[in-house]
């Protein structure tokens, strides 16, 4: 590889070490904690928890504790089910959801800004008959309640809305959202099921109050396994299987468990909600800070998404402090990403652009953003491990990189 | 254990004269290297057909592609031997046609036969018949077509044997590499470059590649994608050195003092020039481009005149004129076309300008580019060269 460094570990540069990683909503580094629990359970607790033996017993008992963990990030009596990903955890509650409704109604309501899961997903839905509508939102990425409420009507069977949107990190009204499907539901008698998307915000923003009826999360975006998702289902739903089998996870989801993986995101949970809210608090400050340094110290940088930041479903339409999403004006995303690269920063471009065609992201679109503010869209995307010092070390670099671009242009 | 034969027949090396023995001993050479990864496997020449001989634990389908793909090699045959006695041979064609008939369910059969050794007792036509009767004989369901038989079976009666055998798979032909000096190709990633690298190996051209990028302005992953290039080139040339240079600081120099329009013909100036310093280190003697008359600006007539002005070198361009379309189809044949077609810019869409200039005049490419102080900017180009080395995967 070009000019990469041939050791990425923690060589220190006074406080700061060398790896500045800014895109945990991609992925995130696992917890120690949890790379030694499930080696250890991969090593020597390895039963299958079917299994009549003690072996199988033992197994049984991690999965008792990490479902336990689970069900308590969430609200109330529901139920979760242990997935391959959140992209699995989307796709059953929806494809499970119309499965059972399509007696019932026939149309889907969600976002023009959902994740590819949903959105490819609810395409499929289409092909099968369904009638999805796709719910604009306004510059901030955020869905206007009001929309919501002119859009249902009694042949609706779902609304999926995600909490905290992947690329600009907008909370999005998910509790009003709710509200009015309830009173919807009450006043005409139909049974919308409201799902929400919330693999950017668990872990990020306490969900134990929301009483939706579908929730997807995923343990890599909060220091747990790849390869590892969840479905939380509220009490007395009940949704046909989406993997039959052998009948593991209650039925819903058959395939022998991932044990390790299982145990692994139960001690992620449990590790990232620990004080969720000073928590979020500090990344808040860090993320603060690398605004106001980038815009201060650089001209021509727009802000996509909202501003102020929000610490819980209450705070819709404000921004989770773990994401903050840059225009650079006149540059290229993905050559300050490379830029950045050399200096050991890692981020994200806010399009997964590539070249020779318009790749542009459909978020930053349905923002109603122009072909150039995409193009130099930049995501910064913060965890628990970043600290102020390495911001003024970013700060210094983008500043740099997208001072070195601007001299120099690319004619297009 | 038990070998296969397979027959390898050479292309061209069997027309030179005084300079048979050298391309021939090449030619062993590179076969015996494409079958060196099975145990015991062995290659010789014998009266001027190439015998090579592998355990028969080996797909006859694998090895058969291995030789096919040695430059120099015509076709290849798998083959079965037999004694010089016209009985022993219908036996063993006869137990041939069986499998045949097993494995692919042929009907008809037509037998060629062929007398090379004059003292053999039976003429070359009376061969045919006579295997033919024995087949018929011993093979009930099978008949004969002479003008469109499923299988025709050739019977090869030689000095020191026969040789009995059906398929003639195509190789690529050309001459054994290693027998055509050296060359150094300028691949960029695209669809023609790895082509153009391939036909002159295929002439017998060892090849050193030379891969110019921009990152950051590139990705690192483009890189990457040359050197899954080279990985395909290789599996036909063995290993392939790649010489990586970033060109940006000149791209960066050339924006900053030059005309827009004539961006793209001087970044390909100094293209040529460093080219040219590192096959000169690397004992090449000539460089090699993908270029196609007339296929973008900076490949038209005019352009090509001023690019090719700036080195002493021969240029070779293989492809000069041939149409992107069968240009596209050879890539496919070779393999590289379905890499060559994802999506990463290269260097030289960088800084694409909107409206190249496409009848540049040299003496006004030279004044633009006596803003710039060209040696040093290539000693510093060459000098910060990466070497990738890629073995065939």
């Amino acid at each position: 590889m070009i000019g990469l460094p041939s050791q990425w570990g923690a060589i220190s540069i006074g406080a700061l070490k060398m790896m500045v990683y800014l895109d945990n909503s991609a992925t995130t580094r696992q917890y120690d904690e949890v790379t030694e629990l499930m080696y250890k359970i991969a090593k020597e607790d390895f039963g299958n928890p079917s299994s009549l033996h003690s072996l199988g017993f033992e197994a049984g008992n991690y999965l008792f504790e990490a479902r336990q963990t689970m069900e308590d990030c969430f609200y109330g009596n529901g139920s979760v089910i242990f997935t391959s990903s959140g992209t699995e955890a989307d796709n059953m509650a929806l494809v499970s959801t119309c499965r059972k409704m399509r007696r019932r109604g026939n149309k889907i309501i969600t976002t023009k800004v959902e994740h590819p899961a949903i959105l490819e997903t609810c395409k499929r839905l289409q092909e099968d008959g369904f009638n999805v509508e796709y719910l604009d939102v306004d510059v901030d990425g955020y869905l206007e309640p009001q929309l919501l409420k002119a859009a249902l009507d009694k042949d609706t069977i779902l609304v999926s809305i995600m909490t905290v949107n992947n690329e600009v990190g907008t909370i999005e009204p998910v509790l009003p959202a709710y509200r009015t499907v309830q009173e919807f539901n009450k006043a005409n008698g139909t049974n919308i099921i409201f799902h929400t998307d919330a693999v950017q915000a668990f872990g990020k923003i306490a969900m134990d109050d929301a009483p939706f009826d579908l929730i997807s999360a995923s343990a890599h975006k909060i220091h747990g396994p790849k390869g590892m998702g969840v479905l939380y289902m509220r009490k007395d739903l009940k949704l046909p299987a989406f993997i039959t089998g052998g009948g593991q996870e209650s039925g819903y989801r058959s395939s022998t468990e991932n044990v390790p993986g299982i145990a692994g995101f139960g001690l992620a949970a449990k590790m990232a909600t620990a004080d969720l809210y000073n928590k979020m608090n500090r990344i808040g400050e860090v993320n603060e800070y690398l605004l106001r340094g980038l815009t201060s110290e650089i001209s021509d940088v727009l802000v996509n998404g909202p501003e102020e930041l929000g610490y819980t479903l209450y705070d819709h339409g404000k921004r989770c402090p773990s994401v903050l999403n840059l225009s650079f004006m006149g540059t290229r995303g993905e050559v300050l990403l490379h830029t950045l690269e050399q200096d050991k920063i890692l981020v994200s471009t806010g399009s997964a652009c590539a070249s020779h065609k318009t790749g542009d992201s459909h978020v930053l679109q349905a923002m109603s953003m122009s072909h150039k503010e995409i193009e130099g869209a930049i995501r910064f995307s913060l965890s628990e491990f970043n600290t102020i010092e390495e911001m003024d070390y970013v700060i210094d670099r983008v500043k740099k990189a997208v001072e070195r671009f601007r001299k120099l242009g690319s004619f297009r | 254990m038990k070998k296969n034969l397979y027959i390898v027949r050479c292309g061209e090396v069997a027309l030179k004269g005084m300079n048979r023995p050298y391309f021939e001993r090449i030619l062993l050479e590179r076969v015996k290297n494409a079958i060196s990864c099975y145990e015991n496997a062995e290659a010789c020449w014998k009266n001027g057909l190439m015998l090579v001989r592998v355990e028969d634990s080996i797909p006859m389908k694998e090895v058969v592609k291995r030789c096919s793909k040695v430059f120099g090699v015509a076709s290849v045959s798998p083959a079965v031997e037999a004694p010089k006695d016209i009985d022993a041979i219908g036996k063993v064609a006869s137990d041939f046609m069986m499998k045949l008939i097993e494995e692919e369910g042929i009907k008809t059969f037509k037998v060629k036969g062929k007398r090379a050794d004059k003292n053999f007792p039976i003429q070359s036509p009376e061969i045919g018949k006579i295997v033919g009767a024995i087949i018929l004989k011993t093979c009930k369901v099978l008949s004969v077509d002479v003008h469109n038989p499923d299988c025709e079976l050739f019977v090869d009666v030689r000095h020191e044997g026969t040789y009995i055998f059906r398929d003639k798979i195509k190789g690529f032909g050309g001459l054994p590499l290693g027998t055509n000096g050296r060359g150094m190709i300028l691949m960029s990633g695209g669809i023609d470059s790895p082509v153009a690298a391939f036909m002159m190996a295929k002439r017998g051209m060892t090849i050193e590649a030379v891969h110019f990028h921009s990152y950051p302005y590139t990705s690192p992953r483009a890189q990457k994608k040359v050197e899954d290039l080279c990985a395909v080139l290789a599996g036909y040339m063995g290993t392939i050195k790649m010489h990586c240079i970033n060109l940006l600081p000149i791209q960066e120099q050339i924006v900053q003092n030059c005309p827009e329009d004539e961006t793209t013909l001087l970044v390909r100036r100094f293209m040529m020039r460093i080219a040219e310093q590192i096959a000169i280190k690397n004992n090449n003697m000539m460089l090699i481009t993908g270029e196609d008359l007339g296929q973008v600006a900076s490949q038209t007539a005019e352009a090509l005149v001023v690019t090719d002005a700036v080195v002493k070198m021969p240029v070779m361009r293989p492809l000069i004129a041939m149409d992107k379309v069968d240009i596209m189809e050879k890539a496919q044949e070779i393999g590289t076309y379905e890499i060559s077609i994802q999506p990463y810019e290269d260097c030289c869409t960088v800084f694409l300008p909107k409206h190249p200039c496409t009848k540049p005049k040299l003496e006004n490419i030279e004044r633009s580019e006596s803003a710039l102080d060209v040696q040093t900017l290539v000693d510093a180009a060459v000098a910060s060269e990466e070497i990738v080395v890629i073995k065939p995967r």
